[in-house]
Order: structure tokens, then sequence, then C-alpha cells
């Protein structure tokens, strides 16, 4: 295996810039899998049924408390690739722990505010509006929890091997998936809770 | 035993039971053939676990003549029942399950992965490159795409077909019209099939990039990387819109969510409308790398470079974003305002534009050329003017007004079958004997393939032009039977007869390779046709690695500049190669993927569980794996060298 030294080390073998670019496809996909989503979302907005609409179930309080954690998050994940770049492991390996805690906390929020969506009778089968909304935030939901476990894994294999071409190379590409699902939940933020409150 | 009889079928008859006995027969014969030869450990070793381009090609295009064969026996069924009126072979749920397994086959479980096979094959080679850019993701690809397949295929001896049609309209997939596992299969199959397309498309994009042998700029690749290149993006912006309007429909047949529901707000439009987001661009995922293979084909065959490479490139592209504007005319009667029939109606239009370049292009390319009509070529020449047809035919269809009277009439069957089987099956079964000595090292019977071509040809216009007629006068698709006084009893009759010639080409094509594998010399040397691109650089077959030394390229048609004017390929020497291993690791979790599915289907939760469980398990542990391949050495690689005579220079 080549090492090129004049590139940072997520990049320095060849198999390593593959495995970006590669990623980076993937999120392409993974935008259409969200747009799609999204466009279904408006499309099914207002058709409740007999259901609540977004306006009666949606709660500014956990809400901003989710776009508050997961945005930090993404924010130290940053920190984290920083110091991983300066070849700093135990900073970044702190950086990349408080990123999944704060990834946790987020999951913790969405599923009390899904329990309470459920107890004010909207559940995944109330209307056409319902279940696309807990589709949406599911999907994203789903991918924040593999995150976690995947991040979890990362951060085992930097602590028993150290920063190799291929441990910053995952770390590297499982921070840009984290600050991925962190754009997708700004559209989200913006289009299905603001446009929905008002 | 209320448990088990879920997976009774809900429509038995003897034909099903006939094939149930036929299934556990085969089985039991190939368990028994590779225990008798002792094939276990080569099958696993060789090919279960390899992560090797052409292998896995190989194994996709297996695959593919599998499902042609059930296609196709689909196919044989519904014109045999409509071959005269009133006829009581098949009944209506028989006859629906039929064109609905028919249609998925056809272009999911046989055109895609013959494509994949050819794309596997191929593109490494025609780009220089040692293998793809992520080897064991490419197993990954091709073992979700087969157990897609078998999950899909089981379904007629355990628990029932999908009904619904290959576009499964809801309502009509609903669980209140299709009461029985059906369309769960539909909905979970193609499901897993799709997540490892979508991983294709990745692969091939990252690796067409990336990947090129140096010299070979973006504007030098041959025409079918570039194909392959255009279908992959495709296939990435594509594939998601499936894979959201599956999980839909399987939440709204399993968990009663309302996305495409008759109450409580639930819009059946709107799986219409996502199936055709994602069904169209597949139908240029399927035609363009056949323009792409066409493009090999016949410029070798002709002797002449390819006719307007920029322009076949620049109608490509425009085609691949093109694809994304036009999917409502396959539902202009379903009720949208006059004038987004008219937009969408223009932009099918324009369509033609660009797919007509390449029709000249592709003529004047012939034109002047010294040209062999070997088989390849055969099937070249024949789709030029059958998929024209298709296509005048499709401008018919775009305009929105018209459309009224030939929608989901034999009129539409007629227009995509002319223009699927010319353009897509003609460049699969043309490319397949083109590329026959690079992948096995023997050249399949000429004589008896001109044969072959020559059944199929007259069989289809057998079979689809009469179609035409009947449908303009107003025979719908999707009905089981007709009474006689409509009159369309000949010309069905006729269609019948197309059908079975197209049988009968089928096993022509079978004997073809049975009697080439038996009786073809195996010395065709590593250039059989005078070709013109770098597949045809390395020998025959291909070894693992491909390419003892990288090429060096320095013009469009790398390979015969090389040969007639001098251009240096390789050079340099010897260097030790990496490879990456094999691994079971994509077999299995594809095995694991299997069962999920079928659990699902049956709404079996336990064992769906423990499925989704065992996936994350393959996902960790391939994450803790290190795996830092291996090495080929340079007495290796002088070794298999000498074996063929050395590296061509």
């Amino acid at each position: 295996m080549k090492i090129d030294h004049s590139q940072p080390l997520e990049y320095s073998t060849e198999q390593n810039r593959l495995n970006i670019l590669g990623f980076w496809i993937f999120l392409g996909a993974e935008i259409m899998l969200f747009a799609t989503l999204f466009a279904s979302y408006f499309t099914l907005v207002d058709r409740t049924g007999d259901g609540p609409a977004g306006a009666r179930i949606f709660e500014i309080t956990p809400v901003l408390a989710e776009t508050f954690l997961l945005l930090t998050s993404s924010f130290v994940i940053g920190l984290g690739i920083h110091a991983m770049r300066l070849g700093h492991k135990k900073a970044m390996l702190t950086f990349f722990v408080i990123t999944l805690l704060l990834g946790l906390g987020f999951l913790g929020f969405e599923i009390t505010e899904f329990i309470t969506y459920y107890h004010e009778g909207a559940t995944l089968q109330t209307s056409a509006f319902t279940s696309v909304l807990f589709t949406t935030l599911g999907t994203h939901g789903a991918h924040v929890t593999l995150g976690l476990f995947w991040g979890t894994f990362i951060v085992l294999q930097v602590k028993k091997r150290g920063l190799t071409p291929e441990t910053a190379n995952k770390s590297f590409i499982f921070s840009l998936y984290w600050h991925f699902l962190d754009i997708v939940w700004i559209f989200i933020f913006t289009f299905i809770y603001m446009k929905g409150m008002t | 035993m209320g448990f088990f009889t879920r997976f009774l079928i809900p429509n038995p008859s003897p034909v099903i039971y006939t094939s149930m006995v036929a299934i556990g027969i085969t089985i039991l014969l190939i368990v028994f053939g590779l225990t008798h030869f002792k094939k276990w450990f080569y099958l696993w070793s060789g090919w279960l676990t390899t992560v090797d381009h052409k292998r896995i090609g190989i194994m996709y295009l297996i695959a593919a003549l599998l499902m042609l064969f059930r296609g196709g026996v689909d196919a044989v069924m519904m014109r045999a029942q409509l071959a005269i009126p009133d006829n009581k072979l098949l009944d209506s749920q028989h006859y629906n399950e039929i064109f609905s397994t028919h249609g998925v086959v056809m272009i999911l479980f046989m055109a895609m992965p013959y494509i994949m096979a050819l794309m596997n094959f191929v593109v490494p080679l025609q780009i220089g490159a040692r293998d793809v850019a992520f080897p064991r993701l490419n197993a990954i690809s091709f073992w979700l795409f087969f157990m897609g397949a078998m999950l899909f295929n089981i379904s007629f001896v355990i628990g029932g077909s999908p009904d619904a049609g290959w576009s499964s309209y809801f309502p009509l997939a609903g669980n209140e019209f299709s009461p029985h596992v059906g369309t769960n299969y539909y909905m979970i199959a193609i499901q897993i099939a799709g997540i490892g397309t979508l991983m294709t498309g990745i692969n091939f994009m990252t690796t067409i990039l990336k990947m090129r042998a140096p010299g070979m700029k973006l504007m030098r690749m041959p025409m079918f990387t570039w194909a392959s290149l255009v279908t992959s993006v495709i296939i990435i912006f594509a594939f998601p819109v499936l894979t959201v309007a599956l999980i839909m429909g399987t939440m709204d047949r399993l968990f009663a969510t309302k996305f495409f529901a008759m109450t409580d707000g639930g819009m059946d439009m709107l799986w219409a409308n996502l199936f055709w987001v994602w069904g169209h661009p597949e139908v240029y995922i399927l035609i363009l790398p056949a323009f792409g293979l066409f493009s090999e084909i016949i410029p070798t065959f002709s002797r002449r470079n390819l006719y307007g490479y920029r322009s076949m490139v620049a109608s490509m592209v425009f085609i691949s974003i093109y694809s994304f504007f036009v999917w409502t005319h396959h539902f202009f009667t379903m009720g949208q305002a006059a004038y987004v029939n008219s937009i969408f109606s223009i932009t099918t239009m324009v369509i033609a534009i660009p797919t007509g370049i390449k029709i000249f292009n592709w003529l004047f390319t012939m034109w002047r050329g010294r040209i062999r009509f070997t088989v390849p070529m055969l099937y070249s020449i024949g789709f030029i003017p059958l998929f024209t047809i298709g296509g005048v035919t499709g401008v018919m269809l775009a305009m929105s007004a018209a459309d009224y009277q030939y929608h989901n009439t034999m009129f539409l069957v007629a227009h995509f079958h002319n223009v699927i089987i010319p353009g897509v099956v003609f460049a699969v079964l043309g490319a397949a004997t083109y590329y026959w000595p690079k992948m096995f090292g023997f050249m399949l019977n000429e004589r008896l393939g001109k044969w072959a071509f020559w059944f199929l040809t007259i069989g289809f216009c057998l079979a689809f032009f009469p179609m035409y007629i009947t449908g303009l006068d107003g025979q719908a698709r999707r009905i089981y039977t007709y009474s006689e006084s409509t009159g369309f009893g000949p010309w069905n009759m006729v269609t019948f007869i197309g059908t079975v010639l197209m049988a009968i080409s089928f096993f022509l094509i079978v004997y073809t390779v049975y009697y080439s594998i038996r009786h073809a010399p195996k010395d065709v040397g590593d250039d059989p046709w005078d070709a013109r691109s770098l597949e045809w650089a390395t020998h025959n077959p291909v070894p693992e690695y491909n390419f003892a030394i990288i090429p060096q390229v320095s013009s469009r048609e790398a390979f015969w500049d090389a040969k007639y004017k001098g251009h240096e390929l390789f050079k340099g020497d010897y260097e030790k190669i990496h490879m990456p291993n094999n691994s079971g690791g994509p077999f299995i979790m594809s095995c694991i993927f299997f069962v999920f599915g079928f659990a699902l289907v049956f709404s079996i939760w336990f064992l769906a569980i423990m499925g989704l469980i065992g996936i994350f398990v393959c996902m960790a542990l391939r994450s803790f794996e290190i795996d830092h391949g291996r090495y080929i050495s340079v007495e290796e690689i002088k070794e298999t060298e000498a074996k063929y005579g050395g590296v061509n220079k």
C-alpha cells in the first residue's frame, strides 16, 4: 500500500481517496432519498383526515433542544477531525465521544417527542400526514441511530489501533455522514416544524 | 397449523404443482451433482466468495439467462392464453400473476443483471483498471440482486405471486384488493435487489471517475464506459426514489399506514408518481448501456471509428437529464391538468432528438465501412430499423391528447416491447456474443448464432406488429380473454406464432452455447474480432489481475492505434500487484437479507427481527475486520504471462 505523506492521513492512500469519493456519491443518493421524503411530505402535509394537523401536535421546546444538540454535535465532530489532522488521538477521541453523547441526547428527545405524539392521538396509522411525518422523522432518526453504533465502532478502533490511514479514513467518512444528518435536520426543522407551527 | 396455512398459494393449478415438483427435482439434482463431482469447495472458493469483477460479471450473466427463461415462460403462457378467443387455459387470477411477474422479472431480474454483467465484465477492462473501486461492495451488489430475484421467484410456489401489474398501482396493490402476500413479495424483493443496484451505481461511478488508465481522459473513454458512467449517475438519482416508494408501499401493506390509502387523506396517485419518477429513468438505465454496446460493436465490424463521438456523449448526457422530466407521460389519462400534460408531452418528444442523433451516428459509422456480418453486427443492424419503429410509435404515444386512444391498449405494449427487445435484448445478446471469447476463451458458433438471430427477429416482428393493430382497435392490455366478435383472434394467433419463434430462438441460443463448448476451438487469440478498445489488449481468457502492466493511453481508440499506428500501450516492467481478498461476507449477509425479506413478506416478526440483527452484525464484523488484500509477486506474474505468451507489446 503506497502512502502519500503530502496528503492528510485520511487521503493518504489510493483506496482512501476512492472511499471518500464513493461516500460523497453515496451522500448524493441519500440526498435523493430525503428529497423524495420531503416531496412526499409536502404532498401529504394537509391531508390529515380525522387526525391532528402539525400545528396541533408540534411543540417548540423539544424541537429546539434536538436542534441544539445535533448542531452542537456536528460542530464537535468538526473539532474531532481537526484534532485528528493534528495527530492528537486523545483529543479526537474525546470530541468523538462527546459527539456521540450529544447524538444520544438528540435521540432521547426525539423518542419522547414521538411518545407524546402517540398520546395526543397521532400515530403512524392516523392519517397520510402522520404516516409521512413519522416516516420522514423516523428515517432521519434511524440514520442517527445507525450513526451512533457506527461511531462507537470507530472510536473503539481508533482507541485500539491508533491513527492509521484506515482508521483516519473511517473517522473522516463518519464525520461526513454526521454533518449530512445535521443538514437534513436543518431542513426538517425549517420545513416540517417551523413551517408546520405557523 | 394456522401458522403454515399462510404459505399456501391462493389459486393452485396443475401447472404450479408441476413447477413445484420441477423446482424440487432441480434443487436435488444440483445438490447431488455438486456432491458427486466434489464441487462444493470449488463453488465456495471460486464463485460464492469471489470479489473479482469478471467472475461477478459471469454470475450476473448466468442469473440473467435463468431469468430470461423464467420471464419467457411467463410470456409464452400469456400469449398461449390469448392465442384464441374465449380461451380457458389460464384463469384471470393466474393471468394477472403471470403478466405481473413477467414484467418485473424481465425488467429488473433479466435486463438489469444482463446490463450489469456486461458493465462488470467490460468496464474495468476498458479503462485499464484491475478491478472496480470497491470489489467487496460489488459482490454485495450481486448477491443482494440475486437474493432479491430468488425471493421474488419463489413467490409463485410459496404464498402466491404479485398480481397488481409490474407497476403495482395503488389502491389495487393495497391490502383491500390484493389480500394475499404476492404484493409483499413485490415490495420487498425489489427493495433488496434495488439496494444492490444502487451500490453498483456508486461503485461504477467511482471506478470510472478515478481508476482510468493514465492518459485516458474523459473524452477518450470508450463509448460503453461513457454509457456506464451516465447510467451510474441515473441509478444514483433514480433508485432512492424507488427505495422510498417501496418503503411506503411496504408500510401501507404491513403496518396499515395511510400513504396510498383511499381513506384518512391517503393519495394513491403519489405511488404512481414516485414509481414513474424512478421508472422512467429506469428505462434509460437499460437503454443507455445498450446504446453503448452498439457503439462498441458497430465500429469494430465496420472497421471505422465511431462517427460523432462528441455528439454521442452529449446526447447521452442530455437524455440522462431529460429522463427525469418525462415521467407523467405514463399516466396522461389519470387526471392532471391539460397544461401539465402538454409540458410532459413536449419533454417526451424532445427526447427523440438526441436519440435520433445517435441513430444517425451509427448509420454514418457504417457508411462506407467494410462491414462484416457477424452475429453481434447482425443484432446491431437489426436494432436500427426496429428500434426506430419503436421510437416513432413512442412519439405517437407522447402526444397526450392522442394518448387517450392508446393508453392501456396493446398499442402501448407493442411500443415498449418494440424498444426494449430490439434495443436492450438485441444489445445484450449481441454483446454477449461479442465478449464471449473474452469471458470464456472461445467463440460462439456463428452459423447457429445467425439462426437464433433470424428466429428472434422474425418472431419479434410477428409477435409485436399485430399488437399495434389490435391496440388501435381497442384491445386492452392485462385482460385475460376476449370474445370472438372483437375480431382480435387471428392477430393474436399471429402473435402467438411469433412468440413460439422467439422461444425457439432462446433454445437455439442455449444450444449454441452448448455446441460451442463442445466444438469451438480454444485458441482464438487475444483479439478475435480485430477490435478497437483496451479490453482486447489483454489475454484471453483474462488473467485475474487484468493487465500485467497498466496501459498508457494516448488516443480514443487506444488498442486500434497500438495495433496499426504504433502507439505503445505497455511501458515499463512488472511490479507486484495488489489484489483484494475473497470474502464470504457478502454472500452470507445477502442470505440473511433473504431470510429477513421472507420473514417480512409473511409478517413473521420474530424471524424478521433476528434477520435485521443478523444484517447489522455482519456490518459490524466488516467494520472491525482488518483486510489489507494480498500481493501477486513479480515471479507469479512472469509465470502467468509466459503461459499466455508474454504481455502484448
